[in-house]
Parts: C-alpha cells; structure tokens; sequence
C-alpha cells in the first residue's frame, strides 16, 4: 500500500475563498491562515484520537499499574535489607515506592487531564520519555530512540522508494511513447501482482536466497559482531538491504509503472499534443514540455508523499526481515504499551504531512500557471 | 442493467478474468466442502484440542505426496488400534482366571528414511492385579526381537525410542534405526514387519486393549506442524475465513463510501464539511498502528478487526474521488427533472444518484477484496491473527516463530502462501479486467 502504488492523485485541496475585491496580497494572506487552521486543527484532533486509543479509556493506565506493582514488590523482595524488615513496614514500604512510580509515570492525575497534557506536550514536540523501550545507547528518550532507528528506515525506504519511483516514471515515459508493444503489454499483464504486499514476496525471497541458496541473509541489518573494518561494514549491511529492498520494490514495481503509463497515455491524446505534433516537434521535445509539465503537479504530489512515507517505514517487511527501522520499533511499542513512542510516531507523521499539503499549494503556482493560490 | 450484462460478456475476452473467476470458484467450493464436511465446533477442536487430538500425528512432518518427487522414500505415519479393529486380538483363557491375548499388526516397511518414533498405547480394566504385556518385531529376515515386557496400568504408554534398556540390547544409538536396520550392514532393511504383543490378563473380566502409533516422517495430504496438529484443516478453513474477511471488508467499505459521499455531496453544507474534514484527519491517523493497538488493547477477534478496518478505509481518498463524481451528477438533467417531479431526497441518492455509479463500483470492489485478504495475513503473521480461528497466516506466524524457513520446513509456508498467492491474484486480476471493461477510458490506452 505505498503511496507510488497508487493512482497519480489529482487532489488539489484549493478550497475556494469568497472573491472580494481585495488585493491579492489580502487574499493571499487570508488563504494561508485559514488554511494553516485547518490542517492544525487536522493534526490536533488526529493526535488527539491517537493518544484516545493508545491509552484506550485507561485500560493501558491499569496494565502499567500492574507493570508498576509487581516490579517494585519484586525489587523489594530481592533486596537484603528487607528480609529483617517486619511484614507491615515492608507493606509500607512498597506501597510507598509504589505511589513514587505512580507520580513519577503521572499515573496520580486523571486521565483526561493527562490526554491533554500529552498533546500539548506531542504537539510542541517535547516527546518525552519511552515507558519500557530503551534506545541502543541507553536512553529512554523518544526522541532520541526515534533518531537511532530513523536512519535504518531512510536506507530501507530511501532507496527502494526512490527507485521505485524514478524507475516508474522513466519506464513509464518510454512504454507510453511505445504503447501496445511487448514490454507495455507484458507490464499490464504483471500488474494485478501488486495486490501482494512486500512482506510477503520477503518470505519467498529468504525462501529462495537465504535458505535455499544461503547466499543472503535471514534478516538484520548488519553481521553479528559487526565488522570492524567500514568498508566490510558496508558490505554486510548491503547484503542485508538486498533480501527486503527487493521486496519492497517488487511489490509495487509493476503496479507504479502501469499506474504513470496510463496517466502519461491520458495526457499525451491531448489536443494540444497532437497539435505539437503535427507541427513536427521532436519526440523528446513533446515529452518534456507537453506530457511532462502538465502532469508536474501529479508527480510532485507523488514524489512527496513518497518521502513523508519514509517516516513510518515499513511495518511488516521490517518485522518479517528484523529490519531495526521505525516501522518495527512502532510495532515493538505497541506491544509493550509505550505510548509516547506511538504518540511521537503519529505526532511527527501528522506534521510532516500537514506541512507538505500546505507547501504543495504554493508549489503548484509554481509549476502550474492555471494555478492561482487562494483561487 | 443490459449494458451490465454486456460488460460482463467482455469479461470473456480477459483469459486472465477467466482464470481468476476460475479460482475464485475454486475457493468457494473449498470453502463450502470444507464448512460442510468439518463444522466450526470440530474445526475449532481439532485446532484448539490438545495433545489428546494431536498425538497420532508426527511433528514437522512434510506431506505425504513429496515421496512422488523424491528418490529417498520418507515412511509415512500410521494409527491402528485393537479398540476399533485396525488390529486384531485374540484372546486363549488361561489358568486360574487368566487370559492370554496376543494383539498383532503387520505393516510394510519400503522406506528409506526411519519414522521418528513408534509409540503403544495401553488401556486396561482390573481391580486388583495389573495386566501384563510383553512386545515382540518379528523381522523380514525372520529374526524375532524381543522389545520389552511390563505390566500395565490403568493407562499406560511406551515409546520404542526412548527405552534405554532396548537400546543397550540392540547396542545401538538409537532404537528405531536399529530395529529397521540390517544389523549387519547397517542398511535399511525392507518388507514386511509384524508387531506382536501377548498380554495377560489375571482376573475375570479384565481387558486389555492397545493402539500402535508410528510417527513417520511424513504426513497426510498437507503435512503437520510444531504442535503436531494436521495442516490440512487450517488450509481448508483458512479458504472461507479469508474469502469472508477480503469479501465483506471490501463490499463495506466500497458501499459505505459511496453511500457516505453521495448523501454529503446531496445535502452539502456542514455534512460534505464535516466528511472532508474526517477524511482530512483519518488521513493523518496511521493505519497500520491503529489496527494494531486495536489488535494488543483491544481484541484480536476477527470481528473487531473487521469492523475497524471498514471504519478506517471508509474515509480515504475514494470518497473525494466518488464526491468530485457525484458534484457532476448531481448537475444532470435527470436530477433536475427528479426534483422537479417531487422525488424524495432518499428516492434520489438511492435510486439516482448510486446507481449511475455501479460501473465504478464493481472493479474497485473487486480489486480491494486482496488488500484486505492480505490485511488478515499480515496481522496474523506478526502475532495479531484471531486466537480461536485457524488461518492461512496463522500458519505462516507459527511457522515463522518456528523458524520453518532456517531448519528447513519449506511445506510449512509453502502451502499457505500458495493459497494465498492464488486468492490474491484471482480478485486482483478479475478486478483489473473488470476495471479496462468499466472505464473504457483505460481500455483504449
């Protein structure tokens, strides 16, 4: 379900402001604000539910009360000096350390004042600090386990995204100028193999590469040790990347060909194009300044939902291959209940896409003149 | 509806459209045999039951067809008991109150490779003296080994490999390579093996019955897992699960979406707001995390999954699609010419409004159906599959959590994945072809 799998979107979110003979900085002006409300307002009530759900009514507050309880009853029980400690005090005692925990997690406010305290504290960035998972470094930061697993994401999604994309549109600009050829007909027969999320093609690839051939790896990113040496180092992690690279690439390679082909077709029966055409303008020339341009706003829209998409990684080719990136430490969280990691997840996705649709209006003027900001 | 039909007719010039209706038919009749023939409480038993349900089948043992393709012959598994005359038991009175039986059961042996374990079990009524038995192989070469002899409980159970004072007899490793062997060669030694056990009984009215257990290396049509549980029923029940959980998921939330965009684009104003606005944020929401939190917290009951998954893929970008579609309709003629003769705004988004949008409907209908069937999969595999039902991803979670891929169990993922493979593409093709009929836009490109 990447973003290039799907149709080259036509969404302009342009709301259209009432015209009043205004000057258009005016207008600009009052575009922009009400726009910006509108997707903080999108981002505030889409964290919010998130934070709803990854506390889910207060059920996650009593799994970590438990947590809470049976940990320092523990603790209690194996320390030395507790075994001379007469049962009351030492009832006392851990009933005592118990409520330090509580405050110290800010268990001993109520929910809902806690929920908001989360947002403000999510939508300000300060991402405070994971309940159980702990970065490789030690800290509980969440921004800083964040961090240390975004770039094994950016090189897992960074390059296979990006050649996915790049690979698409330049295949695709040459199946459209050679349509119903072999190659464009082959490409439309092996589409529907998009319905296959990349996962899946991962088990078959281990299959094939790392227990029938053993010439890859299972999964993880680097040998056990780590070489020492960078450029072996490099090496391994390469051979690491191959296995779920492919995967991802594979599942949407033929979908995304297919899907910019159609759309390249569409634009190029244009009349405009025959006309260009007719006027004996080169092939490439027709390309680049009757096809391509027109489509620019698609294909920018695209290409950065593609990177936003980098952000969460991919959930369940990086927990089949172990692959250490934010999709599997997203799903690493959720399984221990540690919802400001969930929460600093969502909160910096809902941004980054936030901020991207407001830029893509401006950068639509840009490219496209019929676009005019503000309507 | 003719040009329904018609468009279903091209359907046939889609060799592709034709195969995956094929296999989609094929599943149904699967899945149809397969809640016929082993109703849900008995499928639940026989996934769920236990050791009780399990312990005739061997563990990790491929299916029995792979002896077809390979020159190495894997034994293959067998049950047989006195109780239901698998084996037969004749029984000689004795003196002074005794019986004597002898219970015999002769298997061939034309295998290369030894079963893991053969295992008696004994069940036996007395009141006061305890039967006894005693164990005997008699060999394709006529020798006659003397395996052990006890007296039996109530219940009581031998396994061959693990008898240690076998072993020192046999001087062997291992029992069961030993007692299949040529002892001088050492080679596997072929033919007819004859299993006897004389028991004694030493009270009127006490019995004795035994049943034979040979765990080979192979088993049945689909082979068996770590919990030695028969694949054959989660393959088969895992044809309707899916086709349920893909079908239902896909046709609720298409309709739902369609229905939603029409009745806001109709009655626009603060609705059509309010829908783009929830679009706006689901947008921002991650999907995947959500199903999952919802999976750990909440419930990882199908329905539960089910009902989310509908929620949160209604308000995408299908419903601004299906919306910028219906602000055109809702501008024709015949719209016009509904309200001037009084239609109900019901009658209108109804019968108006939607149907128009049919044609659009069926291929994206079609096409969501293995997203989703892949969505249960994917939830399955990493540990977020029904507890209760057995499932084609289940298969894979427990095959990948036993490491069927590293120690070489390939059947174990091999099947499910085939399966799933199979249902995935059929609607994927079907809903391709379906989507060139339905937008002849796309067929002429």
């Amino acid at each position: 379900m990447s973003v290039t799998a799907q149709a080259p979107s036509t969404s302009t979110a342009l709301t259209v402001g009432k015209r009043i003979a205004n000057s258009s900085f005016v207008r600009m002006t009052r575009y922009i604000l009400r726009r910006l409300l509108t997707l903080f307002t999108t981002v505030v009530v889409g964290v919010y539910l998130t934070i709803l759900i990854a506390n889910m009514g207060g059920y996650v507050d009593q799994i970590i009360r438990g947590q809470i309880r049976d940990n320092v009853t523990q603790s209690v029980a194996a320390s030395p000096s507790a075994q001379i400690m007469d049962p009351e005090t030492r009832r006392k005692l851990i009933e005592e350390r118990i409520a330090l925990e509580e405050k110290r997690r800010g268990l001993d406010t109520p929910i809902a004042v806690r929920n908001f305290r989360y947002l403000t504290n999510a939508l300000q960035l300060d991402l405070g600090r994971a309940i159980n998972l702990t970065s490789d470094s030690g800290s509980k930061q969440v921004r800083l386990i964040l961090l240390e697993r975004l770039p094994a994401t950016l090189l897992l999604m960074g390059t296979s995204q990006l050649f996915l994309f790049f690979s698409s549109v330049f295949i695709a600009l040459n199946l459209a100028r050679h349509y119903g050829s072999f190659w464009d007909k082959l490409i439309i027969a092996l589409s529907p193999s998009s319905a296959v999320p990349p996962w899946f093609y991962g088990i078959f690839l281990i299959l094939i590469f790392a227990a029938g051939l053993k010439i890859l790896p299972f999964g993880g990113m680097v040998d056990s040790p780590p070489p020492s040496n960078p450029f072996d180092y490099a090496v391994s992690v390469l051979k690491h990347l191959a296995l779920p690279g492919f995967s991802l690439i594979i599942s949407s390679f033929f979908l995304s060909v297919y899907n910019y082909r159609t759309f390249f077709l569409i634009y190029s029966s244009e009349d405009y194009v025959d006309m260009a055409r007719a006027k004996g303008l080169q092939a490439k020339d027709i390309e680049r300044r009757y096809i391509l341009r027109p489509t620019l706003p698609n294909i920018i829209t695209n290409f950065s939902l593609l990177i936003i998409s980098l952000w969460t990684g991919a959930l369940f080719t990086e927990t089949v291959f172990l692959w250490p990136g934010l999709g599997r430490t997203l799903f690493q969280a959720i399984g221990l209940y540690d919802t400001p990691i969930i929460v600093g997840s969502t909160v910096i996705y809902a941004y980054l896409l936030a901020t991207t649709v407001f830029l893509l209006n401006f950068v639509y003027a840009l490219v496209d003149p019929r676009v005019k900001v503000g309507g | 509806m003719n040009n329904l039909k018609a468009s279903f007719q091209k359907l046939l010039m889609y060799p592709s459209a034709m195969m995956g209706i094929a296999a989609i038919l094929a599943l149904v009749v699967v899945s149809i045999y397969a809640m016929i023939t082993i109703p849900y409480p008995e499928a639940i038993r026989l996934w769920r039951g236990g050791e009780d349900v399990w312990y005739r089948n061997p563990k990790f043992a491929p299916p029995a067809w792979i002896n077809l393709f390979s020159s190495k012959k894997y034994s293959e598994s067998f049950a047989v008991g006195t109780a239901d005359g698998g084996m037969t038991k004749t029984a000689a009175p004795g003196k002074n109150d005794s019986t004597n039986y002898e219970m015999v059961h002769e298997f061939d042996f034309n295998y290369d490779v030894y079963p893991q374990d053969m295992i008696l079990y004994f069940t036996s009524t007395f009141k006061k003296k305890q039967p006894f038995a005693s164990i005997e192989l008699v060999t394709p070469d006529d020798r006659t080994i003397r395996i052990a002899n006890f007296v039996i409980g109530n219940k009581f159970t031998y396994r061959f490999s693990q008898d240690e004072k076998l072993r020192a007899k046999l001087r062997a490793d291992e029992n069961i390579p030993a007692l299949f062997s040529d002892p001088e060669t050492g080679n596997v030694l072929k033919g007819t093996y004859r299993l006897i056990i004389t028991g004694t009984t030493f009270e009127p009215g006490s019995d004795m019955d035994v049943e034979f257990v040979s765990h080979g290396q192979v088993f049945g049509l689909a082979g068996t897992d770590h919990a030695r549980r028969d694949l054959t029923l989660p393959l088969l029940w895992g044809a309707p699960v899916a086709l349920a959980f893909g079908l239902m998921v896909a046709i609720g939330t298409t309709v739902l979406t369609m229905v939603i965009a029409a009745v806001g684009t109709w009655y626009s104003g603060w609705l059509d707001e309010l829908i783009q606005r929830i679009t706006e944020v689901n947008l921002v929401l991650p999907f995947f995390a959500l199903l999952i939190m919802i999976g750990t917290f909440y419930s990882r009951s199908i329905w539960v999954i089910l009902t989310a998954t509908i929620l949160l893929s209604i308000f995408t970008g299908a419903i601004l699609g299906y919306r910028a579609i219906f602000l055109q309709v809702k501008e024709s003629m015949y719209i016009e010419a509904a309200k001037a003769y009084g239609a109900s705004n019901r009658r209108i988004i109804f019968v108006y409004l939607i149907p128009r949008m049919i044609p659009l409907l069926i291929p994206s209908l079609v096409q969501a159906v293995p997203a989703f069937v892949f969505l249960e999969a994917s939830l399955a595999v990493i540990g977020l599959g029904d507890p209760i039902l057995p499932t084609w991803g289940k298969i894979i979670q427990d095959a990948q959590s036993n490491g069927a891929l590293f120690k070489g169990y390939y059947y174990w993922v091999l099947e499910p994945a085939a399966l799933l493979m199979v249902t995935g593409l059929a609607f994927a093709v079907l809903g391709f072809a379906l989507d060139r009929i339905f937008n002849p836009r796309l067929r002429e490109v």
